[in-house]
């Protein structure tokens, strides 16, 4: 079924796409003129170019060492992936088995369950830090990436519940009961034919719990203890004091702390398109 | 999946060796750059020559330097002894998180000292003090005004609108910098030690700088990275900084340093307020006698002069400014003269609260909205109800009755609701197994903090100590008991500036993200991979550095989008000077940020709608809007729906944006509750418990939107 599009159509669209494209570039242009001039220049000239452009930001913010001369940065990204990889896989395991409850069965309360992991979302977070602390602290999971990894799993977690039980609510139920008349167990059905057949919305779910952990700073400075244990927002956080920012080492920072989540978009998009579902229904 | 827990637990926790440990002696800081590099220097040096110790510095954001030290050194995790401005030392001392110490003052300076007061006690040894002077090139300027007469006769000369010169440029709009000119009229924050903002004085020093701003002589706006670019630049030939400066001065560049002038019509110097820093030993310190004596060690004089010859620290010992490269060194000698004509920052509570109600009124007098009187006025209006008395105590036992009953009922609810749904629910028994995880989990860390964090809303905070006031914060907050209703700081106005905010930007997002999606399925559109993928970065980008760049972007006068407007032939906007040109700048960069997420979920809702229904309605002669709205729209509804509801309550509380791109200007109006709440917390008194019941009704508000939501929807969406 193939239309005939008009000429004028055809270069209004993509001179529309590329304005569109550019003005919203053009922020993001302006992180890497400020990581890249050298010395601290902020936002002055309409056309973010740096005039010499140097690598001297990046050089220092790669190569900051602890007090004793070891080296932090790598340490440091290490534990940013460390925690982010584990608040992915603990967000899509807890989202993935509870999403499938609530997408499969109708038990008594589930409504009320899908309601409270809304209502989470709603709760703001600045007055959850304190307390956060203490039951952590008590938990002895103070100063350890587990822990860290669990609280930010349960901040993604509705998000991800939501988005894999409209993806689930999309998927057949016939191959799940021949399975099963099988003799497959419910375990085994869910294990091996549904989630294989829902590799985008748990790649999605991932990603959100990914990011999620990725850029948060507030509650890692919070938690962590020592230097070496800092995630990069902690860092990049750090370049910002309270009589002066260092804005290019921030704006180094930035890039070197979103490259990754870039990274991962970009290997990701055709899953991002279809495994977003953000709960939807079945249409 | 639950194995990966202890693995993880177990890698932080590296096995020791069996030899005798050294006692280790943590230090927390917030020193960046050179300060902190000669403070390591000095603290290894100590730990070489004690083999018994280990010490370990920590340097901390200096944003979360302080909810950091506060929840942790109650719980005996905070730090042997810690380097901080000594502002907070009431609410410390108060809270148990600093001991007395006692020193030998006679080797310190005299501001200093007075810096570490509290109570008729001394509660950590000074270090430094860090106050704002007078920078000038001297290619520019012979020799430092010594009056502010001349200081604008220079000034004038300079100043060349055409190149875009300045011969003064400083931030003219923070109460910090203008403090020192308050000082220099005879006024001040307090009058015996009450607030007194609306004084003669006070109103003298802000014509005195209003004159500068009517007569164009300072640039607008001005941030200190702006203040600093100009600077170096050569476009500002005097800038009003302090120490913190002169790390980020161009090392080409030549600068001096000289005291602040005296006021021409005063007779008397421009007093700039002194911040001391201090070391403070921890009430918990398992060696307190180690920890002091470390804390004397970085005071002592051999210690200051390394923290002063390569942190460039203006240090508080004095013994250390006889030492030959101090004695000679032009810059931190006219820093220390400074401070010997500055105020000592007052350290009662009522002064962290100041700041807001006297920026405020900055703003207002600058912008011209109001007179130095008028603005002095209101700002004193705004600080009384800030550090108005907390509610009474009340008699916490009816509260527990009612609590207990509430609870016994919903138990007698809940039980009653198993009994009957009791076969239903031993059927479905393994769908209870699939969902206890996450249940467990978010209940222990989402739902028992929040429930404990809004149990604090039942209580006023003042100094660490709280007491039990019952629904007294509610009360005044729905009553608006301390702002009148219309005032952008009243509970209803922030929430009336809320909804319109969340509004907007889902209908924003929801319209970019939709129109962009259609456009980007039509299999004609070229390179539609790299168009998707290039729209959806402002995803990927943390949106605190995003919405810095967006702040920076809407500046006065130097910002981009002022530049496109301008070269367009408009006239350029003051974007903070009004709500709406605010409010448009917040929403401008949250809808940037916003709106990929409706693109790609719009994306995927679309790859199931199959073409052929649009294409038979085509044939039929319907346009392409009629083909949207009646097809289209309608098949992506299920998917959107829950997008807009789980959206809106993201933007409901988008605090970044507000609190970066507008921060609340102009007075406030922009704020919505979730910043407002922050504001409560933080910047007035640190009352937790009135922003605990901010939180709670931010909570009730979007649980009565969802509830809404799921009935206009018809059916239950979420």
């Amino acid at each position: 079924m193939k239309r005939q599009v008009s000429v004028w159509r055809l270069v209004a669209t993509h001179l529309f796409l590329v304005v569109v494209t550019l003005a919203v570039l053009y922020p993001v242009l302006w992180v890497l003129d400020m990581a890249l001039t050298p010395g601290q220049a902020f936002a002055m000239d309409p056309i973010p170019w740096p005039s010499n452009p140097s690598l001297e930001h990046f050089e220092k913010v790669i190569s900051t060492t602890s007090s004793d001369g070891r080296w932090l940065f790598g340490r440091q990204l290490l534990n940013s992936l460390i925690v982010a990889g584990a608040t992915s896989i603990l967000g899509i395991g807890l989202a993935a088995t509870a999403g499938y409850a609530m997408s499969r069965w109708a038990f008594p309360g589930r409504d009320i369950g899908m309601g409270l992991f809304l209502v989470t979302q709603m709760f703001p977070g600045v007055v959850m830090a304190v307390p956060l602390y203490i039951l952590l602290d008590e938990l002895s999971l103070l100063d350890s990436m587990a822990g860290l990894a669990l609280v930010y799993a349960t901040t993604s977690v509705p998000f991800c519940t939501w988005n894999l039980k409209g993806y689930f609510d999309t998927l057949p139920l016939e191959l799940e009961e021949a399975a099963r008349m099988d003799g497959a167990s419910r375990w085994t059905t869910f294990w091996r034919i549904l989630l294989p057949l829902s590799k985008p919305a748990l790649v999605v779910t991932g990603l959100f719990s990914f990011m999620t952990a990725w850029n948060e700073f507030i509650l890692a400075a919070t938690f962590l203890g020592k230097e070496e244990a800092f995630t990069l927002p902690v860092v990049l956080n750090g370049y910002v004091g309270d009589f002066g920012t260092d804005w290019g080492s921030f704006a180094a920072a930035a890039i070197l702390v979103s490259l990754p989540v870039m990274g991962l978009f970009f290997a990701l998009q055709r899953q991002l398109v279809e495994g977003l579902t953000a709960g939807s229904v079945k249409g | 999946m639950w194995l990966l827990l202890p693995a993880l637990t177990f890698a932080q926790s590296a096995p020791s060796a069996p030899r005798p440990e050294p006692v280790e002696i943590s230090l927390w800081h917030s020193y960046r750059g050179a300060e902190r590099d000669a403070l390591e220097q000095v603290l290894s040096d100590y730990d070489a020559a004690h083999p018994e110790l280990k010490i370990t510095p920590l340097a901390l954001p200096s944003e979360s330097f302080n909810t950091k030290l506060e929840a942790a050194a109650p719980r005996g995790n905070g730090p042997e002894l810690f380097i901080a401005a000594s502002e907070r030392i009431g609410s410390w001392s108060a809270s148990e998180i600093i001991a007395p110490v006692d020193f030998q003052a006679q080797d310190f300076h005299p501001v200093t000292v007075a810096g570490v007061q509290w109570q008729d006690q001394s509660w950590g040894i000074p270090l430094a003090s860090k106050c704002v002077a007078l920078f000038y090139d001297p290619l520019q300027v012979d020799q430092a005004p010594q009056t502010t007469d001349e200081l604008l006769q220079i000034a004038r000369g300079l100043r060349d609108p055409e190149s875009m010169h300045y011969g003064l440029a400083y931030e003219a709009a923070s109460a910090y910098f203008n403090a020192a000119w308050l000082h220099g009229f005879g006024g001040g924050i307090f009058k015996d030690g009450e607030p007194d903002l609306a004084s003669e004085e006070n109103a003298a020093a802000m014509s005195f700088v209003f004159s500068l701003i009517e007569n164009d002589l300072l640039p607008q706006e001005p941030t200190g990275a702006l203040v600093t670019q100009l600077f170096n630049s050569g476009q500002a030939a005097m800038v009003l900084s302090g120490p913190w400066m002169l790390g980020e001065i161009d090392p080409s560049k030549e600068f001096r340093v000289a005291p602040l002038p005296k006021i021409s019509a005063t007779g008397e110097p421009a007093a700039p307020y002194v911040t001391v820093e201090a070391t403070f030993v921890s009430a918990h310190a398992l060696h307190p006698e180690l920890a002091l004596a470390l804390a004397e060690h970085l005071a002592s004089p051999a210690a200051a002069r390394v923290r002063a010859v390569s942190g460039r620290q203006v240090v508080a010992t004095q013994s250390v400014w006889d030492a030959p490269e101090l004695a000679q060194d032009p810059i931190l000698s006219a820093f220390r003269t400074q401070a010997d004509r500055g105020v000592a920052m007052p350290l009662n509570p009522e002064m962290g609260a100041s700041w807001e109600p006297m920026a405020r009124a900055w703003r207002r007098v600058l912008r011209g909205a109001m007179t130095p009187e008028q603005a002095l006025n209101a700002a004193q209006t705004e600080l009384e109800i800030v550090i108005r008395p907390s509610p009474p105590e009340v008699d916490w036992r009816p509260y527990a009755v009612v609590l207990g009953l509430v609870l016994l009922v919903s138990l007698a609810w809940f039980i009653k609701a198993l009994f009957s749904a009791r076969t239903a629910i031993a059927k479905w028994r393994f769908a209870y197994a699939y969902i206890a995880p996450a249940a467990l989990a978010m209940g222990a860390l989402v739902l028992l903090p929040f429930i404990v964090g809004a149990g604090v809303s039942l209580f006023a905070h003042s100094d660490g100590s709280f007491t039990f006031v019952g629904i007294q914060h509610y009360l005044d907050i729905a009553l608006a008991r301390d702002w009148s209703i219309t005032a952008p700081q009243s509970f209803w106005f922030t929430l009336a500036v809320t909804v319109l905010w969340t509004v907007a930007n889902v209908l924003l997002h929801v319209g970019i993200g939709v129109g962009l999606a259609m456009l980007l399925r039509e299999p004609w559109v070229r390179l539609r991979g790299v168009f998707r993928v290039l729209l959806i970065l402002p995803w990927a980008i943390p949106n605190y550095i995003t919405a810095l760049i967006w702040k920076g972007m809407f500046h006065r006068q130097f910002g981009a989008i002022n530049g496109l407007l301008t070269a367009l032939g408009l006239e350029p906007v003051s974007w903070f000077g009004s709500f709406w040109t605010a409010f448009a700048a917040n929403l401008t960069t949250n809808t940037w940020l916003g709106f990929p997420f409706m693109m790609v979920v719009t994306l995927g809702a679309l790859q199931s709608i199959p073409r052929d229904l649009e294409a038979a309605a085509e044939v039929d002669g319907a346009n392409g809007w009629q083909r949207f709205r009646h097809i289209t729209l309608p098949l992506l509804k299920p998917a959107l729906l829950p997008a807009v509801i789980l959206g809106s309550v993201w933007t409901f509380n988008m605090f970044n944006v507000i609190y970066l791109v507008s921060g609340g200007e102009p007075d406030g109006s922009t704020e919505i509750l979730v910043s407002e709440a922050y504001r409560w917390a933080f910047t007035r008194q640190h009352q937790y418990g009135y922003a605990s019941a901010y939180a709670v009704m931010i909570f009730g508000v979007l649980l009565l939107y969802s509830r809404a939501m799921n009935r206009i929807a018809g059916k239950k969406v979420l």
